[in-house]
C-alpha cells in the first residue's frame, strides 16, 4: 500500500481482484445465491414452459372435444371434471397454457420489437423526429389502455390476430418509453460520443456501443411487459372480447365455468373448478416477478458478474 | 404573471391539447369501421334506403372533419349521440340516446370507484409510509412479497377469491352487486363491499410499493441527513423537513392508482353484475355499438387525464422554486 | 494538557454494507483534538475521512455501522452513549458542514429558520436573539445584505453564498467542535478563497475546534493546526502543519506532492497545426463562445486554462465538430476543417483525438481492451486478425502496460489504468493532435504523475500535439508550453508560459493566479487582501 513513487509502476497499481471465468460458470455462481423466491419462479416458467410446448402429449384429452357429459365431477377420467358443454378440463388447461402463454409471448415480442426498435432510434437521432414520437406517444398513453384495447376491438373485432396486434402496439408505447430513456443515459455517455468522433455509423453506435449496455434493464421489463400482457389478454378474454371460443384459454375457462362458484358450499371442488385457470394465471405472473425482482437487484448491484 | 400561475396555465393548456387530441383519435375510431358495418346493426334484410338513411344519420356523406365539429360540438352539449343497438332492418328506430344509457351507470361507477378511493388512499399510504421507515425488516418484508404477490394476480381471481371465501362458503357479503338507482344509501354499501374490498386489495398494493419507493428516495436526500446531524428528533426530521417535500411524488402515486382504478372498474363490475359503466362498455363492444363504445372510452380517458393533471398541478403547487422564485 | 482534551477516537472501526456483506471502510484510526484546534484530514477518494469525520458526531451513515473503538467527546462516550443523547450533543455542541450546500440545504424553509433550527430545538436561546444572532454571523461570513438575506430560500442565492450560510448555520449554537466535510470542493477557485477565509476567521473567532476534511493539500495547510493523512482507511501519518509540509515521512505523503514537483521548460513556438479565428458558439440560443482565436503550435502542449463556464470544453466540442460554431473557422494543418462532424472525411478525424476527463464513461464497459484499442486500428488503418493483435501489444506497451491487458473489460482496471488505455486509443488513430479534457482530475495525485509524465514521453517520442484543457494550475506549471486563460466565453489572454505566469496580468489571470491556494503559510489571508482589489465573485 506504500508504493513509494519513485518505483511507482502503472501495471501494479490495483485493479478490482479478478477471476476470469466462463459465462456458464458466472450463471452457475449467479444461481447459486439466488434467493428462494427466485428458485421457485424459474421452476415454476420451467414447468409452465415444458407443459405448453408438450401440450398435445400431456392432455388425456382434446382440446375442443366435448363427447362428454356436461358439468361431471372430478375424477373417474377426468382429473377436474367437465365444464357446460362437456369437454375436459384439465386437458383444456393444459392447451390453455399454450394458448395464452403463446398469444402472450408473441404479443410481448412484438411490442418489444416496435417500441424498442422506435424508442432506440429515437434516443439516437434525437430531434424533431424524437420529439414527435414522444408526443405522439404522450397523447397515446393519455388513453388507459384496456379502455383503448376495448374500442379498438370493436372496431377490428376478436380475432386472435387483431387481439396480438392490438395489444402489442398499444404496449409497445411503454417500451418505447423505457427503451428512450435508458438508451438516452448510454447515449450521452463518452464512449459512444468517443465512437461517433471516431466516425463510425449509427448501426455501429446502436448495435456495439449501445445495445449491450441497455440489456439488462430491457430484460427486466420484457418480464414485466409480459405479465401485463398476459394479464391484459386474460382479462379481455374474461370480459369475453380476447381470445374466442372453441380455443382453450385460461381467461375465457374463468367466465365459462365462473357460475359453478356459487355451488362451492354444496360441492367445493365444484366451487374452485373456476378459480384453476385464474390461479394458473396468477402463479406465472408470480413467478415471472419473482425471477425479475432477483434480476432487478442482481443487475444493479453486482454489474460484473451478470 | 406569478410562475406558478403561468405553469399551471401552461399545463392546463396542454391538457386541454391532450383532450382534444384523445377526442379526434376516438371520434376516427368510426371511420376505421368495415363498410359493411352498417348490415351487422340494421340485420341482412335491411333496405337500401334503410342503409341510406342509416348513413346519412352518422353523416357519412359529408367530409370527416365537419362530422367531427358535429360531434364534438354536441358531446360539449351533454349529447353522445343515438346508440346503434335497438335499430331494425325495416327503418323503425328504437334506439336510445347514448346520454340516457350512461348517466345513471356513471353515477354507479363514481361511488364504486368514490368508496374505494376512500378506503383505499389512507390505507395505502400509511403502509408505504411505514414500510419505508422501517425499511428492511420482518414488517417491510412480509408486506413486500404480499403485495407483489397481490399485483400478480389478475383482478378476477381477486374478486372469485373473495366471492367463495366471503360470499359462498361464508355468507357475509352479497355477492351481487345488482343495485338500482333505488336501492337505499346502506343497502348499496353493503351490496357494493365486495367489489369496493376487490378494488381496494388490488390498489393498496401498486400504491403502496410507490409510496414506499418515493419515501425512501425522499429520506436519501443530503438536507434529511443535515437534519439528522442537526440532533432533531426523528418525529421532527419527518414533519418538517421531508413532508413539505413530499407531497409531488405522493401526489403522482395517488393520481396513477386512482387512473388505473378506473381501468380496474371494468373487469370488477363484470365479475359482480354491477350496473356501470364499464360492463356497459364491455357490453357495447361484443355488440359493437360504436357510439356507445365512444362515449365510455371518451369518459374513461377525460378522467384519467384530469386525474393526471391534478398531480401535475399540486407539484407545480409544492415546489419551492416556483412558491418563491429568484 | 489532559484537560483541554475535546475529542478522543481510539482505534475506530467502520464497516460499510455492499453485496451482501460488511467491508471495513475506517481500519482503525486514532485522533485527537483539543479545544479551539483545527486538525486537516486529507486523503484521496475511498480513504474513508466523511466516515471518519461523521463518526465523531456519533453518526454513521444508512449501510454503515460503527464497528469498534470509542469515541469519547469531552467526557462522553459516544459509542456507548444512548441516540437521545447522540442527539442532544448534535447540532448543539457538535456542528456539521456539508460539501454540497445545495443539496444539503431543505428547499422548502427560508435560511434563516433553518440556520437557527438546532439552536430553537436543543432550547439554547430565545428565537428572537438566534434570529438578530443569526444576522451578526451572515455579517461575520461576509454575506451580502445580512439582515434580509436569511429571508431568501435556498435556491435563491449562489453556491458560494449558500456555503458561508452553511457554516453561520453551524456556528449559530456556538458549537465546542465543527466538521467541515470538504466545503468548498464544489466551488470554483476565485469563489472558494474568500469562503475560506471567512470560514478561518469565525472559527479563529469563537475559539471553535475543527476537523477540516479535504483532498486538497493546499487548502489544508491553510486551514489546519495539524494534518493527518489518511488512506485506504488506515493512517498513514500525522504531524504541525509546518512540519508535514516541510517534511513528510511517509513515501506516500510525499507522492502528494508529487505533480507540483513536475516541471518543465516550455520550448518556443513552431508553426501552428491548428488556428481556431473568431470562433462564436451557442448551444440552442445560450450563447457559449465569443470571438475565440486560438493558434495551436505543432509538436507543443497548449494549455487552456478557465473556471466551470469559462467555454473551455466547448471550445473542444468546437475542434472535435461535435458543436459546429455560428461564426468563425477552424483551420487544421492549413486547410479549412469543415464544421460539423458529418461533413469530415476519416482521414480528418483520424488527426484529431480526444481524451476524456473520466475514464470510466469514456470506454463502453462491455468491449474488453483489445476491442478498444482494436477498433480504431480496424478502422482507420484497416488492421486486421494478427496485425491488429500484435499493434494492441505494441500500443499496451508504449503506455507501460503489457498484453495480459487485452482481455481485460474496463471493470478490471484501477483509474490509472484506465485513463491509460484511453490515451492508447487515442494513439491507435496516429493522431497530430489529441485534446486532453481535464484527464487527470479525476485521478489520484500519484496517478496524475504517472499520467502527465507518460503523455510528455510521448509527445518526444511521436511528436504529438496536445490542446490540454485544465483547472488546475498546478498541472499547466508541469506541462504546457503555451498557456490560453479563458474566461466566460472569451479568450483573455494567450501566450508562452513564462510570459503568461509572470506579471504583469490582466484583471482576470490575475485573480485566477491569485486564487489558486499554495501551501506557503499565510497565504489565504494576503490572497483576501489581493483579491479584494480584483473584484472576486463570492
Amino acid at each position: 500500500m506504500t508504493d513509494a513513487p519513485e518505483t511507482y509502476s502503472a501495471l501494479d497499481e490495483v485493479a478490482q481482484p479478478r477471476v476470469r471465468r466462463s459465462r456458464l460458470q458466472k450463471a452457475w455462481i449467479a444461481l447459486k445465491g439466488a434467493p428462494l423466491t427466485a428458485w421457485f419462479g424459474m421452476i415454476v416458467i420451467a414447468i409452465y414452459m415444458v407443459v405448453a410446448l408438450l401440450a398435445p402429449l400431456i392432455a388425456p384429452y382434446g382440446e375442443a372435444d366435448s363427447s362428454f357429459g356436461a358439468y361431471l365431477p372430478w375424477g373417474d377420467g377426468h382429473v377436474f371434471g367437465t365444464d357446460q358443454i362437456g369437454r375436459d378440463i384439465f386437458s383444456r388447461l393444459i392447451y390453455g397454457a399454450r394458448n395464452t402463454i403463446g398469444i402472450a409471448v408473441v404479443t410481448t415480442l412484438l411490442a418489444f420489437l416496435v417500441g424498442g426498435g422506435l424508442g432506440l432510434a429515437a434516443a439516437i437521432s434525437r430531434g424533431w423526429v424524437d420529439q414527435f414520437l414522444a408526443r405522439a406517444i404522450d397523447v397515446l398513453m393519455a388513453i388507459p389502455s384496456l379502455i383503448f384495447a376495448l374500442m379498438l376491438l370493436s372496431i377490428f373485432g376478436s380475432s386472435v390476430w387483431s387481439l396480438v396486434v392490438i395489444i402489442a402496439l398499444l404496449d409497445s408505447t411503454r417500451v418505447f418509453r423505457l427503451t428512450r430513456a435508458v438508451a438516452m443515459n448510454v447515449a450521452v455517455m463518452e464512449y459512444v460520443e468517443a465512437a461517433r468522433l471516431r466516425g463510425e455509423g449509427l448501426g455501429w453506435v446502436m448495435r456495439r456501443e449501445i445495445l449491450p449496455n441497455i440489456m439488462p434493464p430491457l430484460v427486466a421489463e420484457f418480464g414485466l411487459r409480459f405479465c401485463f400482457v398476459f394479464l391484459t389478454i386474460a382479462a379481455l378474454s374474461f370480459l369475453g372480447v380476447g381470445i374466442q371460443p372453441p380455443t382453450a384459454d385460461w381467461g375465457s375457462m374463468v367466465r365459462e365455468n365462473a357460475s359453478l362458484i356459487q355451488f362451492a358450499q354444496y360441492d367445493l371442488k365444484a366451487g374452485i373448478t373456476p378459480l384453476l385457470p385464474a390461479g394458473a394465471i396468477a402463479l406465472l405472473t408470480i413467478a415471472v416477478n419473482f425471477v425479475v425482482d432477483w434480476f432487478l437487484i442482481k443487475t444493479s448491484g453486482l454489474r460484473d458478474e451478470v | 404573471m406569478h410562475p406558478i400561475l403561468a405553469t399551471v396555465l401552461q399545463r392546463l393548456g396542454l391538457g386541454l391539447l391532450t383532450l382534444f387530441l384523445v377526442s379526434i383519435i376516438i371520434f376516427s375510431a368510426i371511420e376505421f369501421l368495415p363498410g359493411d358495418f352498417t348490415e351487422a346493426v340494421l340485420g341482412q334484410s335491411a333496405t337500401e334506403e334503410t342503409v341510406a338513411a342509416f348513413r346519412r344519420e352518422l353523416g357519412l356523406d359529408q367530409p370527416a372533419y365537419v362530422r367531427y365539429i358535429d360531434w364534438i360540438g354536441s358531446v360539449a352539449q351533454g349529447d353522445l349521440g343515438q346508440s346503434f343497438s335497438g335499430r331494425a332492418s325495416s327503418g323503425i328506430d328504437r334506439s336510445r340516446s347514448v346520454a340516457e344509457l350512461i348517466a345513471p351507470r356513471l353515477s354507479n361507477t363514481l361511488f364504486l370507484a368514490g368508496m374505494t378511493a376512500i378506503v383505499a388512499v389512507p390505507l395505502a399510504l400509511i403502509l408505504g409510509v411505514t414500510a419505508a421507515l422501517w425499511r428492511g425488516g420482518i414488517y417491510d418484508r412480509v408486506v413486500n412479497a404480499v403485495t407483489l404477490s397481490t399485483i400478480s394476480m389478475p383482478e378476477f381471481l381477486v374478486a372469485y377469491l373473495l366471492i367463495l371465501f366471503l360470499a359462498t362458503l361464508n355468507p357475509i357479503f352479497p355477492s351481487l352487486a345488482d343495485v338500482t338507482s333505488a336501492t337505499p344509501f346502506w343497502e348499496r354499501v353493503t351490496k357494493c363491499a365486495l367489489p369496493c374490498l376487490t378494488l381496494t386489495l388490488v390498489i393498496v398494493a401498486h400504491m403502496m410499493r410507490m409510496t414506499r419507493a418515493a419515501i425512501i428516495n425522499l429520506l436519501a436526500s443530503p438536507y434529511i441527513e443535515m437534519a439528522r446531524l442537526k440532533g432533531l428528533k426523528p418525529s421532527t426530521v419527518i414533519l418538517r423537513h421531508a413532508l413539505p417535500n413530499a407531497w409531488a411524488p405522493i401526489a403522482n402515486v395517488v393520481a396513477f392508482n386512482l387512473a388505473y382504478l378506473v381501468v380496474g372498474v371494468v373487469v370488477v363490475e363484470v365479475v359482480f353484475v354491477y350496473p356501470g359503466v364499464g360492463q356497459l362498455m364491455v357490453d357495447a363492444v361484443t355488440s359493437r355499438d360504436i357510439p356507445v363504445v365512444q362515449a365510455c372510452a371518451l369518459i374513461f380517458a377525460g378522467t384519467y387525464i384530469l386525474l393526471n393533471l391534478t398531480a401535475d398541478i399540486v407539484s407545480i403547487a409544492t415546489n419551492p422554486r416556483l412558491l418563491h422564485p429568484r | 494538557m489532559a484537560d483541554d482534551l475535546l475529542l478522543d477516537m481510539r482505534d475506530v472501526v467502520i464497516d460499510g454494507f455492499s453485496d451482501e456483506r460488511w467491508h471495513p471502510i475506517v481500519r482503525g484510526v486514532s485522533l485527537t483534538l483539543r479545544r479551539g484546534e483545527v486538525l486537516g484530514l486529507i486523503g484521496e477518494s475511498g480513504a474513508g475521512k466523511s466516515t471518519l469525520g461523521l463518526a465523531a458526531m456519533g453518526f454513521a451513515r444508512p449501510g454503515c455501522r460503527l464497528t469498534s473503538g470509542r469515541i469519547v467527546f469531552d467526557g462522553i462516550d459516544l459509542m456507548t452513549a444512548s441516540e437521545t443523547k447522540r442527539q442532544a450533543l448534535r447540532g448543539s455542541r457538535i456542528a456539521y458542514v456539508a460539501q454540497s450546500a445545495a443539496a444539503a440545504f431543505n428547499p422548502a424553509h427560508r435560511l434563516i429558520d433553518q440556520t437557527v433550527e438546532a439552536t430553537l430545538a436543543h432550547g439554547l436561546r430565545p428565537e428572537a436573539e438566534a434570529v438578530e444572532d443569526a444576522k451578526a454571523l451572515y455579517a461575520a461570513m461576509k454575506l451580502p445584505e445580512p439582515n434580509t438575506i436569511g429571508f431568501r430560500y435556498p435556491h435563491q442565492v449562489s453556491g458560494g453564498q449558500l456555503q458561508r450560510a452553511m457554516t453561520a448555520m453551524a456556528m449559530s449554537a456556538r458549537p465546542d467542535l465543527i466538521i467541515f466535510d470538504e466545503p468548498t470542493t464544489a466551488l470554483d477557485v476565485t469563489t472558494q478563497v474568500n469562503v475560506l477565509a471567512a470560514m478561518k476567521e469565525a472559527v479563529e473567532r469563537f475559539d471553535t475546534a475543527a476537523i477540516y476534511i479535504t483532498h486538497d493539500l493546499a487548502v489544508v495547510a491553510q486551514m489546519a493546526d495539524r494534518i493527518k493523512v489518511l488512506r485506504h482507511g488506515r493512517e498513514i501519518e500525522e504531524a504541525e502543519t509546518a512540519e508535514m509540509l516541510a517534511r513528510p515521512k511517509d513515501p506516500y505523503t510525499r507522492s502528494l506532492w508529487a505533480v507540483r514537483s513536475i516541471e518543465k521548460p516550455a520550448r518556443a513556438a513552431s508553426e501552428p497545426i491548428l488556428e481556431i479565428a473568431g470562433v462564436t458558439a451557442a448551444y440552442g440560443s445560450k450563447p457559449v463562445l465569443h470571438d475565440v482565436t486560438i493558434r495551436v503550435p505543432k509538436g507543443r502542449t497548449i494549455a487552456v486554462v478557465g473556471e466551470s463556464g469559462s467555454g473551455k470544453s466547448t471550445t473542444a466540442r468546437v475542434v472535435t465538430g461535435l458543436l459546429p460554431p455560428i461564426e468563425g473557422t477552424v483551420r487544421f494543418d492549413g486547410a479549412g476543417l469543415p464544421p460539423a462532424l458529418k461533413g469530415r472525411s476519416k482521414e480528418q478525424l483520424r488527426r484529431i483525438q480526444m481524451i476524456y476527463q473520466m475514464a470510466d464513461t469514456a470506454m463502453n464497459p462491455r468491449h474488453r481492451v483489445s476491442e478498444i484499442i482494436g477498433r480504431p486500428l480496424t478502422f482507420y488503418r484497416g488492421l486486421k486478425g494478427r496485425a491488429r493483435e500484435e499493434e494492441v501489444t505494441r500500443l499496451l506497451k508504449l503506455i507501460e502496460l503489457d498484453e495480459s491487458f487485452a482481455d481485460r473489460l474496463p471493470g478490471e482496471l484501477s483509474g490509472g489504468q484506465k485513463q491509460r488505455i484511453c490515451i492508447a486509443r487515442a494513439l491507435a488513430a496516429e493522431p497530430d493532435l489529441v485534446i486532453c479534457d481535464e484527464v487527470t482530475s479525476a485521478l489520484d495525485q500519484v496517478v496524475q504523475e504517472g499520467i502527465l509524465k507518460l503523455l510528455m514521453r510521448l509527445q518526444e517520442e511521436l511528436g504529438v500535439t496536445y490542446i490540454f484543457i485544465t483547472h488546475d494550475i498546478a498541472t499547466v506549471r508541469a506541462i504546457a508550453d503555451e498557456i490560453v486563460v479563458m474566461h466566460q466565453g472569451r479568450v483573455v489572454e494567450q501566450g508562452p508560459k513564462d510570459d503568461i505566469l509572470s506579471p504583469p496580468h490582466p484583471d482576470y489571470t490575475a485573480l485566477l493566479l491569485a486564487s489558486v491556494p499554495t501551501m506557503e503559510p499565510g497565504w489565504l489571508e494576503g490572497a483576501v487582501i489581493r483579491q479584494s482589489a480584483l473584484h472576486a465573485p463570492d
